[in-house]
């Protein structure tokens, strides 16, 4: 039964991730990612992490891609992208180079690894811990590790600000951003490409 | 597998009269919601015509209750067009991407079951204890959440994919409104996490029997962001920027016709019933209520869910009649500037009263410090939000001169 599900979780995680790699429309690549998205949600269901599929549902899937699909639409990218330009030289050979070294790695690992290639399995299930998965999930992040969460809220926050502050123009002494003279009034503005990445 | 969650049905032997026990419920959840939708949209159409002094569908069947059966064949037989601009598959996707959301929620809702004395929700149905609900995951009510935000997809496809200008400035408006809405939502919704301490829907009303609702435990104001802001999500009135005919036509579904146009009304409705049915969950105490005729106490608790229910159906059907329409700036004025910081304020105090009572402070010191606390960062906001605004008053002057 497990094996049955992961199996088949796993045909749709990866057929959405090529799929995210060939569709030429940008739409259709985001949907693609959603379909990823779906099939990790439903492995972690398959390892008793509820929680951690339902929040895979609503931060990524619900909310992340959602952002994607609105950039591409408000851009207006969502036709076929010409794929026959390469904006860094070299960019082709070099992927195809860093992609099978990173590929044979983690075959090698996977062959040669004693106590499988994660190490000895863990779990945060409620069977192993006791008491249920959300707890003993914010049992970890906010007892035992708050330092790195508070860590972590902070340099989101930092990059809040720091998203606002290049996205607002201002008008006289200070002017922290230089004006850039596009030439081609349809690309987007530096500021754009900031709050997407 | 623990996804099922404490349904005691499921904990023994799987065998056929469990199986059929669970396609029974499946089957009832199904036919309901359907039966409920019908209900709902002559409901409406009659309870608006009595607010706007009309008569409202009066025709087909007794006091004009067939309607919508009437309109659904008709709709179902009418020529299916799609656009020759669309992207054809995204089109005919879209529909079903709105519809199942709708009807999958409503699995984890309990609407009915014995709640009195600790019993957990428990019915014994052909031999077998089990609960009056198809679904009890342990996630719980973060199903609901992760349900809705599925649904922005149907909406914001449906938009994009009709390849015409009215659909995609529907679909960018609604999903941007249903997202910020959905912080708000979930916001409130932690606050009776916070209370129930669990996220499971059982637990949740289980832990209302005794009359302890969680609209009086989490002190009302999680209740008031919650309907507001479902409201908003179900882009329904005086929220329905998404499809404001005088500005977009019909908005995202501008373009859709027949069967698939029938499918976005049905999702839209049964939207609005599993809303209901969640804030009833949430915060009315559910199933639970009274037993008034000791006979046949089974018959109780499912009444007193539909009664519940039909008030929120009622309320939802008073707002359109009776509010316009907000402007988009207000919408988000309201989301992102009232709501969120107002339900994040309440969620900590919340959280600050449950640790004074583990800690055993005086627990009115801390409603004093707390709502001190909150008032000065709701000043603070305000100050902020009014400083911005003249600036950018004072920058308009400027280069109009």
């Amino acid at each position: 039964m497990e094996l049955a599900v992961f199996i088949i979780c796993s045909a749709i995680v990866l057929s959405g991730a090529l799929g995210v790699l060939i569709a030429n429309n940008p739409v259709h690549a985001a949907l693609f990612l959603v379909e990823t998205l779906f099939g990790i949600a439903v492995l972690f269901i398959l390892l008793d992490a509820t929680f951690l599929a339902a929040v895979q549902v609503v931060v990524y899937a619900g909310a992340i891609v959602i952002l994607f699909l609105f950039v591409i639409m408000l851009l207006g990218v969502d036709r076929a992208d010409d794929l026959g330009i390469e904006p860094i030289s070299g960019q082709r050979p070099l992927t195809i180079v860093i992609g099978s070294s990173i590929l044979g790695l983690m075959l090698t690992t996977l062959l040669i690894s004693v106590s499988g290639p994660t190490g000895t399995s863990t779990s945060v299930s409620e069977v192993s811990l006791g008491g249920t998965n959300t707890k003993n999930l914010g049992g970890t992040l906010f007892h035992d590790h708050l330092f790195a969460v508070e860590l972590t809220a902070l340099l989101l926050t930092v990059a809040i600000v720091g998203a606002i502050a290049l996205a607002r123009r201002l008008k006289g002494p200070l002017q922290p951003i230089p004006i850039l003279e596009t030439t081609n009034d349809e690309r987007p503005s530096p500021e754009d490409n900031g709050d997407v990445e | 597998m623990m996804i099922l969650g404490t349904d005691p049905l499921l904990s023994g032997n799987v065998d056929l009269t469990v199986v059929l026990i669970v396609l029974m419920k499946v089957g009832i959840a199904f036919v309901f919601l359907l039966v409920a939708v019908m209900l709902m949209i002559w409901f409406e159409r009659k309870l608006i015509s009595d607010m706007q002094n009309r008569i409202g569908p009066s025709v087909a069947g007794p006091w004009g209750i067939l309607q919508t059966l009437a309109d659904g064949i008709k709709l179902f037989f009418k020529e299916d067009l799609i656009p020759e601009r669309s992207d054809r598959f995204v089109f005919k996707l879209a529909p079903y991407l709105s519809l199942i959301p709708a009807f999958l929620v409503f699995a984890i809702v309990p609407i009915g079951g014995d709640f009195r004395n600790d019993n957990g929700g428990v019915v014994t149905w052909f031999g077998r204890e089990t609960l009056v609900q198809v679904a009890d995951p342990p996630i719980g009510v973060l199903f609901f959440l992760a349900m809705s935000s599925i649904a922005v997809y149907g909406v914001m496809l449906a938009g994009w994919s009709s390849g015409s200008k009215y659909p995609l400035l529907g679909a960018v408006r609604s999903s941007a409104q249903m997202i910020s809405y959905e912080a708000a939502l979930g916001l409130s919704i932690a606050t009776v996490f916070l209370m129930s301490g669990t996220l499971s829907t059982n637990g949740i009303v289980s832990g209302q029997s005794t009359w302890n609702w969680n609209l009086v435990t989490t002190g009302v104001v999680p209740f008031i962001i919650f309907v507001i802001a479902g409201t908003a999500e179900l882009n329904r009135p005086p929220f329905d920027l998404v499809e404001a005919e005088q500005e977009l036509v019909g908005g995202f579904h501008t373009e859709y016709s027949a069967l698939r146009f029938a499918l976005f009304f049905l999702a839209e409705f049964m939207n609005v019933i599993t809303m209901s049915a969640i804030a009833v969950t949430l915060f009315l105490g559910g199933p639970n209520g009274p037993i008034l005729i000791e006979a046949i106490p089974w018959i109780w608790p499912p009444i007193w869910f539909f009664l519940k229910v039909g008030v929120f159906l009622f309320v939802f059907v008073w707002l359109r009649a009776t509010l316009p329409r907000l402007r988009y700036d207000q919408l988000m004025d309201l989301g992102w500037k009232v709501l969120i910081p107002a339900s994040l304020g309440w969620f900590l105090l919340i959280a600050a009263l449950n640790i004074a009572n583990d800690q055993g402070w005086q627990s009115w010191i801390v409603i004093l410090v707390g709502l001190t606390a909150i008032s000065v960062g709701a000043l603070a906001l305000m100050a902020a939000i009014r400083k911005a605004k003249m600036q950018r008053a004072s920058q308009a002057f400027e280069e109009a001169n």
